[in-house]
């Protein structure tokens, strides 16, 4: 089957400076695809030059198959939910949904049954002649995903969807996204810089940084398995240490680090990995475990001191200092009350085997 | 006395003590000169060109064309040939308003003030002087005056000057300013979003513009027409120095019978009905203006 968007090489450059370096990637149909990155990493510029409100200085652009390079913005079977939503202020809800299809010059009475459905898909029944003045973000977010959608686009676009929207409303419409392009069946881009926006709604991700992709997966390969720091760093957050291999064998390594020797699993990343060669390693907060100094078994036990302790509710977010090294680790509060590592406390941290993550750079 | 309304008290005082001047100024030198042409229209003209105090209607009557001597429509004629000039001055400065305005604001930011100050110069100069520079550069064996012979815009034996053409070179020379300013603050304004929007929805170059950079000027645009399109109506200056006799406005019309016919009632009566049909055009413009919700520009 061919890639509802294949971007090939692509290079932006604006002045000076580079916003795209030799990107790349495809998108397959019906899949629910997002670009995450900090801002300024080039990802809402790659939304732009598939929309075709901007063009790429090098590289092919193919939508469905067809080069779409040289096809205007205005031709394109693709659409797009801005940021702002940059709804037209003087038309009303009904006819800012219509308007693509006016531009269509589709029969009048279609066009008024294909509003009427896609509001009531989107549930806006209700504010048909009310003007975009008169809604709240929420509402005119819906408008926007509407005005969109009703030309049943073969890729819809979405520019950071949910960004000027509080918490309860973000988390409630990310699940309508991802219901509402299952049913349509068709490809979503969706930019975002929000992680967990990503890791929510998304079949894949692409995580981009300084107009490169570091590293496109599903959710658990990126947060299991990210390559690079930047990558296990910007998805949830992670201790980095400097490490050595001391011997390899089938499955498993020993390695040094500041915090000590450790044993490792062999994971998709540590293949290539020789003895003696020195890379980083990264831990996640919450694979590190705690527990009272007689009471830790396996390879990888450790003694440390509670440095400092958050209480965020549901977990307790640990700062521990082995040596000179310090550590985050994180843990679901289970019992009430106290967990039993207060200030000060030396207890011992167990790190998983495979909880050691090697990083490329 | 309790403090409520020694506060509406002192209130009073302080609103009357800042804004009783302008008060006093606008009906001094507004209100009682209009109250007064008002009143006059309604009076006759004496022997010598005095007014008498005899209550009448005759002069409207005279001037929509019914005088002593049966109907003659040299007034009509005027009140149309003036508001086509003043309409058409008003398109044609939202033609070259237009371009004009949308090159300044895609101008670096460092050029736009030097542009809007070329713009804004020739209110520097008088609008007499203005007015006989276009007399020369038009006059016959003029660089200006062959080019027109020329290019066929006016035919060989038609001079360039006087002529409907060149007041309205005139016209649009003088007014232009009026209509770059506005435009230029609501293109200024424009969100262009809204743009991209309306070509990712399939909107070629002019649809975009006419829905959805079109609606976003209006305001800039309706302002500048309305500002162009009144001093117009009243202009007389270059309609005279460049229209020749043929060519009588409203203003015209007015100058004359407060000069040199010395008919102040008849004169009275035509500007009374002249402002009469602006503040109706304004009054029907905010009415539209109010119902679609937009800031109020008057």
């Amino acid at each position: 089957m061919e890639a509802a968007v294949k971007v090939t090489n692509i290079v932006k450059k604006f002045g000076d400076f580079e916003a795209l370096s030799n990107v790349s990637l495809e998108i397959k149909k019906g899949e629910f695809f997002s670009l995450l990155g900090p801002s300024g990493c080039g990802k809402t510029t790659l939304l732009r030059i598939i929309a075709g409100l901007e063009f790429q200085d090098s590289g092919d652009l193919l939508i469905s198959g067809i080069n779409a390079t040289d096809i205007p913005a205005y031709k394109r079977p693709v659409n797009t939910v801005f940021q702002s939503y940059a709804l037209f202020p003087h038309l009303t809800v009904a006819n800012n949904i219509a308007f693509g299809l006016r531009m269509k010059m589709v029969s009048r009475s279609e066009i008024e049954a294909r509003v009427d459905r896609v509001m009531d898909m989107v549930q806006i029944t209700k504010l048909r002649d009310r003007e975009p003045a008169q809604l709240s973000g929420g509402q005119q977010q819906r408008v926007a995903l509407a005005r969109a959608i009703v030309n049943e686009p073969e890729v819809l676009l979405l520019d950071e969807p949910l960004g000027a929207l509080d918490l309860k409303l973000r988390r409630e419409l990310q699940f309508e996204l991802m219901s509402l392009q299952k049913r349509l069946g068709i490809s979503f881009i969706c930019v975002t810089h929000d992680q967990e926006e990503a890791l929510t709604m998304s079949d894949r991700i692409a995580v981009m940084n300084v107009g490169k992709i570091e590293q496109i997966g599903n959710a658990e390969e990126m947060y299991e398995h990210p390559r690079t720091k930047f990558v296990s760093q910007f998805l949830g957050s992670a201790n980095l240490l400097q490490a050595q291999i001391i011997n390899k064998g089938a499955n498993t390594a020993r390695i040094r680090t500041k915090v000590g020797e450790l044993v490792m699993t062999l994971g998709p990343n540590a293949a290539a990995l020789k003895e003696r060669q020195h890379f980083t390693v990264a831990i996640r907060p919450e694979k590190v475990t705690l527990s009272e100094n007689d009471k830790c078994v396996g390879p990888n036990c450790l003694p440390v001191t509670v440095e400092q302790l958050i209480y965020i509710g549901s977990e307790t977010h640990y700062i521990l200092k082995s040596g000179t090294e310090t550590l985050n680790a994180e843990a679901m509060n289970i019992k009430s009350g106290s967990q039993g590592f207060d200030l000060g406390h030396t207890a011992h941290m167990h790190i998983p085997e495979n909880g050691l993550i090697v990083l490329e750079d | 006395m309790s403090a409520e309304t020694i506060k509406k008290r002192r209130d009073l005082i302080l609103s009357s003590l800042t804004s009783g001047p302008g008060i006093v100024w606008v009906c001094l030198f507004l209100l009682v000169p209009l109250i007064s042409v008002m009143a006059i229209s309604f009076l006759t003209r004496g022997e010598y060109g005095d007014i008498e105090w005899t209550f009448t209607f005759d002069n409207y009557k005279r001037f929509f064309g019914y005088g002593i001597f049966g109907f003659d429509p040299l007034y009509p004629i005027i009140i149309v040939r003036s508001f086509i000039l003043a309409a058409g001055t008003a398109a044609l400065c939202v033609l070259a308003a237009l371009p004009l305005a949308f090159f300044i604001s895609f101008l670096p930011p460092r050029y736009k003030g030097i542009a809007l100050t070329l713009v804004i110069i020739p209110f520097w100069t008088n609008l007499l002087i203005r007015t006989y520079a276009w007399q020369i550069l038009l006059a016959p064996g003029s660089i200006l005056s062959n080019l027109v012979h020329f290019i066929g815009i006016v035919p060989e034996d038609v001079p360039a000057l006087p002529s409907a053409g060149a007041v309205y070179a005139g016209m649009v020379c003088d007014f232009l300013p009026y209509m770059v300013l506005p435009l230029y603050t609501s293109i200024e304004k424009i969100d262009w979003k809204i743009a991209e929007a309306a070509m990712d929805l399939g909107g070629n170059g002019r649809r975009v513009f006419r829905h959805a950079v079109l609606p976003q000027i209006m305001p800039g645009l309706v302002a500048g027409i309305i500002l162009v399109f009144i001093p117009a109506l009243g202009q007389y200056v270059i309609p005279d120095l460049l229209g020749g006799a043929k060519t009588v406005m409203l203003g015209n019309a007015i100058g004359q019978q407060f000069g040199a016919s010395r008919d102040w009632p008849f004169g009275s009566a035509i500007a009374f009905f002249a402002m009469g049909i602006v503040m109706m055009g304004l009054w029907l413009y905010a009415r539209v203006a109010r119902k679609h919700g937009e800031e109020a520009l008057l």
